[in-house]
């Protein structure tokens, strides 16, 4: 198929979207509109850096940090734990159970899952750290069953033939082989996750993201942007601490 | 026989109890800052809550009004991904181009004072990484409150972040061609877009379209979450249904919402391997 | 433990005849080597013995009863008392060797003992005891992929060895070392057969070997018994037939021909006493 088809039916189809929205540039750009949204731009300059101010964003982010690590670890958990009969270690019934229960995880998004969450578990960050280790378990069950699949059985399979219980022939005769890769996925998701924790507080699920929409809600557009400034230092951090540790966890053994 | 009874040392021992201690360390006031607390999701009021949130989930909701409601919602996702992602192109490509450093003419010898070059790509570089590091869902909530409730915003925001996405993938892509053809040309004395369109867009076209194609399969899922914030398309129609408590919409919207991503993961793989 | 196949047939992935047909007992505290070209079924006749192969027809009894007609938790047990030594050591590449040597004993140890090793290897001196037996004590904390392949099934052979089973089933144990290194595990596991009044069945390729450590062997070709006697009964005759596909003389650890002890000297096997330590 030729690109420059695709390119005009796109073009096309955008046009129709536009024409179908009904977005009214003429409106937008209209003089007293553009007044109000550049006095509404203007009005994250500068950003709120008072020492109030500051404190309450230190103890977002912190909070913020929290939900994305526990989450993320959490979910290394149940993924590891649901991986195992999705790799079609315990049979085929259970193969297909435990795939099923990943799809459905990691095809809800994680929004919909806090605000799951919250109903569940009231506002504030457990909701976050909920939605998600549970969103994210699914996507690592799914990545950690496929690592299982490419990992050799004879290990475990030697040690289950000396009479080992199952769990352990497996702690002890695959384990090792795969942490490595296993870690280097977790830490991955951090860093997914960490954008995403900062976002959940839009619905409640505490952190910066609930900072952020009261400050707009009340339209302190200054607030809005140290917080907004202060999740992009936090994903910079989590970004160099996780490519930091992928590198040093690939020397020790066990 | 007096070596088996000396037990030997563990020379990973050390490393291990200090990881671990430093584990324990950090989780600990990790647990508090989440308010770590499952008791909280058995007590008795959640459960009631979350109990008669489930129970209405099934049936669904599939009254001909509703299913009305939201057939206009997905069009109205479908056309937000669509328009946004055009705006998106449209912001991306000049971006890219100021970016790319084969397009550099000075760079040719290079001339003295090329360095000045960089002063404009880096900049650019920079806003590149600024537009794509806020997460959409924060741009929609601001533009919510600059234009108002309504698909508007959503567009804006997968635009302006897109089009950092689209920009920075748009020039690695030109670098990693070759950037020969489109040099000859600038050496020969032609301009920065015609060398672009002679010597590096034929080649780059297909590669190009391809990614922008996946960013339209992203766009249809960002434009649903962004809906939870007011930016329009389903995601607003299920948020409303949510605050109701009404699980026989949210479960129809929620089906609606996966054969949706299964649509568009399609559409995307056809025309991605039409292209290759 | 004690062994008797009876007709033992063994048909591989519905095609693959591995064993054709194998009928012989094995007493309890009997040492047995097992010999024969590639492909003639040692590996599976071991396997069969192990209880990881389920034979497809004809009747396995394990101490007097079929170990697949046991409960899980009986066979499981039984499989405990059982230890194997594979020719290409079962053994994940990240582990260390204290580690991979202690899960010789996850059959019977406490569960809270063998999860608390995993972090902390809660019996050194035992394991460290094993691996001197193999000559491999200083290579206690190194990691399993940081050692040859000699190395590697030495500790496969020192795991067995701490897991102290009613049977030492070993499969080619010694086929990565040189002659010496080899000829000194052979022996360490024929001590521990004796030392210990347990089981020993080795398949090896070096025929001398087996003819100077076993009281008997067993020639096994195209999943069948050709011999099964005292070594001073095979002769050349039959060890060059039973090689005859492979090669025109019977194979050694060292290559070389074959030596054998002149008729009417004692066989080396019975003379050797355990060393005191």
């Amino acid at each position: 198929m030729s690109a420059w088809l695709l390119l005009l039916a796109f073009v096309l189809l955008s046009g129709a979207s536009f024409w179908y929205l009904g977005i009214g540039f003429g409106d937008l750009l209209a003089a007293e509109s553009r007044g109000k949204m550049l006095e509404y731009a203007l009005g994250f300059f500068p950003p709120d850096a008072s020492a109030a101010f500051l404190a309450r964003t230190l103890q977002g982010s912190l909070e913020t940090l929290a939900i994305s690590a526990i989450g993320t670890l959490l979910a290394a958990f149940m993924g590891l734990l649901l991986a195992v009969p999705a790799a079609g270690r315990l049979g085929l019934p259970a193969r297909a159970a435990a795939r099923l229960l990943l799809n459905f995880l990691r095809s809800i998004p994680e929004l919909v899952w806090a605000m799951l969450m919250v109903l569940a578990a009231g506002l504030g960050p457990f909701a976050g750290t909920l939605a998600l280790a549970v969103h994210t378990a699914g996507v690592l069950g799914r990545l950690f069953a496929e690592t299982l699949e490419n990992t050799p059985p004879e290990p475990t399979l030697a040690l289950r033939n000396a009479g080992s219980p199952t769990a352990l022939a497996f702690l002890y005769g695959t384990l090792p082989g795969v942490m490595p890769q296993l870690t280097s996925y977790t830490l991955y998701r951090w860093e997914n996750n960490i954008r995403m924790a900062a976002v959940l507080g839009l619905v409640g699920a505490g952190g910066l993201g609930m900072m952020l929409y009261m400050s707009l809600s009340l339209f302190k557009q200054g607030e809005a942007a140290t917080v907004i400034i202060a999740m992009l230092i936090l994903v910079a951090i989590v970004d160099g601490l996780s490519a930091w540790m992928r590198q040093w966890l690939g020397r020790s053994g066990s | 026989m007096s070596l088996a009874l000396r037990q030997p040392r563990d020379p990973a021992a050390l490393s291990r109890l200090a990881l671990v201690t430093a584990a324990i360390l950090l989780l600990w006031p990790g647990l508090q800052l989440t308010e770590f607390d499952p008791a909280t999701l058995i007590d008795q009021r959640s459960r009631e809550v979350m109990g008669k949130f489930l129970g209405t989930f099934f049936p669904l909701e599939l009254s001909e009004d509703f299913l009305k409601l939201v057939f206009k919602s997905t069009l109205d996702t479908l056309a937000i991904a669509t328009a946004g992602t055009f705006l998106a192109i449209v912001l991306a490509f000049p971006l890219s181009l100021i970016v790319s450093r084969s397009l550099s003419i000075s760079r040719i010898g290079p001339r003295p004072g090329h360095w000045i070059g960089d002063f404009i790509r880096l900049p650019a570089r920079w806003l590149l990484i600024l537009l794509r590091s806020i997460p959409e869902i924060v741009w929609a909530l601001l533009l919510v409150r600059a234009v108002g409730l309504g698909p508007a915003a959503g567009v804006f925001a997968i635009a302006i972040n897109y089009s950092g996405m689209l920009g920075k993938v748009y020039f690695e892509i030109y670098e990693a061609g070759d950037t020969r053809p489109a040099r000859a040309l600038m050496e020969a004395g032609s301009g920065r877009l015609a060398a672009f369109f002679y010597g590096i867009f034929p080649v780059a076209l297909p590669e190009l379209v391809s990614y922008s194609v996946y960013r339209w399969e992203c766009a249809v899922r960002a434009s649903v979450v962004m809906g939870f914030v007011g930016a329009g398309g389903l995601g607003t129609q299920m948020e409303l249904s949510m605050r109701m408590l009404n699980g026989g919409e949210v479960s129809t919207i929620l089906l609606v919402f996966f054969l949706l991503v299964l649509l568009a993961d399609g559409i995307s793989a056809l025309l991605r391997r039409a292209l290759a | 433990m004690d062994f008797n196949l009876d007709r033992i047939g063994l048909t591989l992935d519905g095609k693959h005849r591995a064993i054709e047909e194998i009928s012989l007992g094995i007493a309890h505290a009997e040492r047995v080597a097992v010999i024969g070209p590639s492909g003639a079924g040692k590996t599976s006749m071991l396997r069969v013995l192990s209880t990881a192969l389920r034979p497809t027809s004809g009747g396995l009894t394990v101490e007097g009863r079929d170990p697949w007609s046991l409960s899980r938790e009986a066979l499981r047990r039984l499989r405990a008392r059982t230890g194997t030594i594979y020719q290409a050591p079962p053994l994940p590449p990240r582990q260390r060797v204290v580690t991979a040597v202690l899960a010789g004993r996850l059959g019977r140890w406490p569960s809270w003992k063998s999860f608390a090793s995993l972090a902390y290897p809660l019996d050194m001196p035992g394991a460290k005891a094993a691996l001197e037996r193999v000559d491999l004590a200083e290579r206690l904390f190194d990691r399993c992929d940081r050692l040859s392949g000699g190395q590697l099934q030495r500790v496969g052979v020192a795991r067995v060895l701490y897991q102290r089973p009613d049977v030492l089933l070993a499969d080619e144990p010694v086929s990565a070392l040189d002659p010496q290194l080899a000829d000194r595990v052979v022996g360490e596991l024929n001590r521990d057969a004796i030392e210990r009044r347990v089981t020993l069945v080795a398949s090896l390729h070096a025929v001398d070997l087996a003819l100077r450590w076993f009281p008997r062997v067993v020639g096994l070709r195209g999943g069948l018994v050709t011999f099964d006697l005292p070594p001073l009964k095979v002769t050349d005759a039959m060890l060059t037939e039973l090689y005859a596909s492979e090669s025109p003389m019977p194979p050694t650890q060292d290559n070389r021909p074959l030596e054998r002890p002149a008729a009417g000297l004692e066989p080396l096997a019975r003379g050797r006493q355990p060393l005191c330590r």
